[in-house]
């Protein structure tokens, strides 16, 4: 295949991709550029406050707050998952010990913990973000613990037989084998921060996407509500873009060793004989 | 002089009724600068074996003594070469790196850590190679990659669990003399496990024949065949048919007496 032709299918891909989101907005502006519902406000009118609110004096004064609050918090979340995923699962008694605990307490949808973070940690971003990390570290968590305890014993062996140190061994060996796994629950722990953030926002504050997004409906202004929504959405989609860009090239000798590169990047090599692809890791189910 | 001794080892899985002996009472020498292979039926116990000598697995009983000192975890002297190599090389790291790894356990330093991951893939005949990854190369480039990670551990004693069993013949004879060049030029101590009757008469000094399982030594051959050896005269010789014949016929008299 020439770099052109190449070029030209990846566009053609976009191209399919981009119609049913076209053809959505379409029928959208269509059937409510007449609307005089507050409840359904024309298109038009939610693009405008768009431009005008959210892309204006709001970016600054509110979307900045939540990307502020969503990222220590989700940073929290994975560096705490991580770590606590990794003690845990090198430590069968500990996690024997703190398996039904850690069970109850991520069955509690985290936005009911929402109180008791109000008491502890203040009305200030103390509380939103620890009930950031309170939903998004359990996912984070049981995948390390999970990928951690599913590294090959072989490759422990190899380890063992060559008397690696024991940073040596957590950095080179068990955390990268582990890597996939740990970017799955992530991923997971992403979109639970994400929908945190939001909700941590609606329930008080003065700021933020999700307080401002409650005021607009609050004071009958739907079309900016809309509006807020809709940079949630776009905020959402960037996030999880970037995530999976970071991804992608961290984690690509993975999919190298699955023999899932383009054989254009996998220069001279034929898949192993006799070797069945690693099964893609799979994330418990997400927490709240 | 005797290097490593396998003093009448004993591995029992699990207890009570359930309990599986694997090595009933396996006893081995094996000499400074020997190559010795041990041969089996298949699921004999050959890897419990190998893994007991390495220290990754404490034995039930009897011991392994190298240089006269008991093993009970894995020597610095000692290097290892696992059959599997797609799961015995890590896949994150390049070639290089792969290679280098081992050394830290040995605090070398970063640049000598460089120059012998650099030496020891060079003996493999993979000098051009260390930038890439284990899973661009073919089988029999992951296994010397393997070959050269023991190397560049510079182990008195090497051992390798049926490590060409999973290439195809032509890479096993090539990895074969790869292995008889680099064990001459370093007068290792190999042990060699195989279930492979002919790749054991070709490369080993003597060749243990393992019972099946509970396994013990059964007889020990010496291979009186000549070095250098070469894959097609020394098959060629009729000595070496009559030691085949003699090991498989060993061999077979134990797969034929399974209940």
């Amino acid at each position: 295949m020439t770099a052109g032709a190449r070029v030209g299918s990846a566009l053609g891909r976009a191209a399919v991709g981009l119609l049913v989101p076209v053809a959505l907005v379409a029928l959208w502006w269509w059937t409510s550029r007449d609307s005089d519902s507050y409840l359904f406000p024309p298109l038009g009118e939610i693009l405008e406050s768009l431009r005008d609110d959210w892309f204006g004096d709001r970016l600054g004064s509110d979307v900045a707050p939540s990307l502020r609050r969503f990222g220590i918090g989700f940073g929290l979340a994975a560096v705490l998952g991580v770590a606590a995923g990794t003690v845990i699962g090198l430590t069968p008694w500990l996690r024997r010990a703190t398996q039904p605990v850690v069970e109850l307490v991520r069955s509690i949808p985290a936005p009911l913990l929402f109180p008791i973070a109000l008491v502890l940690f203040g009305i200030g971003d103390g509380s939103k973000v620890a009930l950031i990390v309170l939903g998004a570290v359990w996912p984070v968590l049981l995948n390390t613990v999970d990928g951690v305890r599913g590294v090959d014993p072989q490759v422990l062996d190899v380890a063992r037989s060559f008397r690696l140190p024991a940073r040596t061994r957590l950095g080179r060996v068990v955390l990268p084998a582990a890597g996939p796994m740990i970017a799955a629950g992530l991923r997971i722990g992403l979109s639970v921060a994400l929908l945190l953030t939001v909700v941590s926002e609606m329930r008080g504050g003065t700021n933020g996407l999700g307080f401002r997004i409650r005021a607009d409906q609050r004071s009958f202004d739907t079309a900016s509500a809309y509006a807020g929504v809709l940079v949630i959405g776009m905020v959402g989609l960037a996030v999880n873009l970037l995530f999976v860009a970071v991804e992608r090239r961290v984690m690509r000798w993975h999919r190298g060793a699955r023999g899932l590169l383009e054989p254009d990047r996998r220069p001279g090599s034929d898949r192993r004989p006799g070797q069945a692809p690693r099964p893609e890791p799979t994330a418990p189910e997400a927490a709240p | 002089m005797t290097r490593l001794v396998v003093d009448r080892l004993r591995k029992t899985y699990g207890t009570g009724p359930a309990a599986v002996t694997a090595l009933d009472e396996v006893s081995l020498e094996v000499r400074d600068g020997e190559l010795l292979c041990v041969v089996g039926p298949s699921g004999c116990g050959k890897t419990t074996l190998l893994r007991c000598v390495a220290g990754l697995l404490p034995p039930t009983a009897g011991a392994t003594h190298l240089d006269g000192e008991v093993v009970v975890a894995p020597p610095p002297a000692m290097a290892l070469v696992f059959q599997d190599y797609s799961r015995s090389l890590l896949p994150w790291m390049t070639v290089h790196a792969n290679v280098a790894l081992p050394l830290r356990a040995h605090r070398v330093p970063r640049a000598e850590r460089d120059r012998r991951a650099a030496e020891a893939l060079a003996a493999v005949g993979l000098a051009d190679q260390g930038r890439r990854h284990p899973w661009q190369l073919s089988a029999g480039m992951q296994q010397r990659v393997a070959i050269a990670r023991a190397l560049a551990y510079r182990p008195d004693v090497l051992l390798l669990d049926e490590p060409f069993a999973s290439v195809d013949a032509q890479t096993r004879a090539e990895l074969q003399d790869l292995l008889l060049e680099v064990w001459e030029r370093h007068r290792l101590t190999v042990l060699f496990v195989t279930h492979d009757i002919d790749e054991a008469v070709y490369l080993g000094d003597r060749v243990a024949v393992l019972s099946r399982s509970p396994s013990r030594v059964k007889e020990v051959v010496e291979v009186d065949l000549p070095r250098p050896r070469d894959q097609l005269t020394t098959h060629a010789r009729p000595e070496f048919a009559l030691l085949r014949n003699r090991i498989f016929a060993s061999i077979r008299s134990e797969a034929g007496s399974r209940p």
